[in-house]
């Protein structure tokens, strides 16, 4: 993965000096260990700053809603997925687009990495298979494939599914992956137990709506929870406000997440918000065979009608 | 959700149904008392004086 940089800096200047497009959006160093965060390049030389690691976990497709000029991106599997679904959504045109596919063996969980330390982790150096953690003195070598992303460790989808330019050979892809082994112990439980789980869950939630602004799906000009004209969820602490947000989120993400992990990421406090889209993702995969953005030429199962579709539930 | 399986339900019902109607009426009256009131997700607000 550290060998792609030198093939992005060379299709993006050679994008850019064309005039193909008008900005490439990748990634710069951040300014503390394990945050890389999004560039927008716009001229060759702003080019030089881009980086590539395995702390690109942000998704770029996020910074495509509703472009107008001609954007070069930088897309791992899962943002490649997202920017399939902006295509069927029209937020984008596929023609604005040039699409540098990146394929990806994952990203580092920084929460679990920092876990691991009491003191602050000064730096981390990183090669093709293991992570070098520095600080104030201390010095840890790390496997990367036991410091993964949750969801980049049960991705099914590593290599970009649209693109024109690669930087690099496909990765092979995951295939024994179980992908729901925490969905299918949540829905055992019985009604109750599930209330307390979920309770427990997003008691730490301090409603800041990172997951919701870090989410390429959460597009809306105002977002249900911003609307007071009718107020469809209230906006302090109380559990059942809490829960209504996180839920009502998920639904709106049905048939559309990718499991990008963005959300999680995002989240100040460690919530795994993620159980919920991956319970919708499961259903939609078991009652409708459906991937989100494998394809800009489906239509998703939500806007579609099959009489095959699934009707056992109504009595 | 957390929410008992019988207390969520679907039906068609036709408006020239009514027997129909009656029928799933009866049924979902039953299991929803069977199971007692709502406790998950309901939101006590504080009385204001």
């Amino acid at each position: 993965m550290l060998s792609y940089i030198d093939k992005i800096k060379e299709i993006s200047t050679g994008l850019l000096k064309e005039g193909r497009v008008e900005m490439i959006i990748g990634f710069r160093k951040g300014t503390v260990p394990m945050m890389n965060e999004p560039h927008f390049a716009k001229s060759p030389a702003e080019v030089e700053n881009f980086v590539w690691d395995s702390n690109c976990g942000i998704n770029l497709c996020n910074y495509l809603t509703n472009r107008r000029e001609k954007i070069g991106i930088l897309a791992k599997g899962c943002d490649s997925r997202n920017i399939v679904t902006h295509i069927i959504e029209n937020k984008i045109k596929r023609d604005q687009l040039v699409i540098i596919g990146v394929p990806c063996k994952g990203m580092l969980d920084k929460r679990k990495i920092s876990a691991m330390f009491e003191a602050e982790i000064g730096e981390v150096i990183e090669d093709e298979t293991n992570i070098t953690v520095k600080g104030d003195g201390f010095e840890k070598t790390l496997n990367k494939k036991e410091v993964l992303q949750q969801n980049c460790s049960v991705c099914i989808h590593r290599n970009p599914v649209i693109h024109d330019e690669l930087v690099g050979d496909p990765v092979e892809e995951q295939t024994d992956v179980d992908r729901y082994t925490d969905v299918r112990e949540i829905e055992a439980l019985p009604p109750e137990e599930k209330t307390k789980y979920f309770e427990k869950l997003l008691q730490p939630c301090i409603r800041c709506y990172a997951c919701r602004n870090a989410c390429p799906l959460c597009y809306c000009p105002t977002c249900f929870t911003d609307e007071s004209r009718p107020q469809w969820v209230a906006k302090g602490q109380d559990p059942t406000d809490v829960s209504t947000f996180h839920f009502l989120r998920a639904y709106h993400c049905a048939g559309r997440c990718t499991d990008c992990g963005a959300c999680e990421r995002s989240c100040p406090v460690g919530i795994n918000m993620r159980v919920f889209t991956k319970k919708l993702e499961k259903d939609c995969l078991e009652l409708f065979d459906w991937e989100a953005g494998l394809d800009p030429n489906v239509r998703p199962p939500l806007d579609t009608y099959r009489p095959s579709d699934p009707d056992e539930f109504i009595k | 959700m957390g929410i008992e399986s019988d207390r969520l339900q679907f039906s068609w019902v036709s408006s020239a149904e009514a027997t129909k109607f009656v029928k799933v009426v009866t049924e979902v009256t039953k299991a929803i008392q069977a199971l007692g009131p709502n406790k998950n997700l309901v939101k006590t607000i504080p009385k204001v004086a």
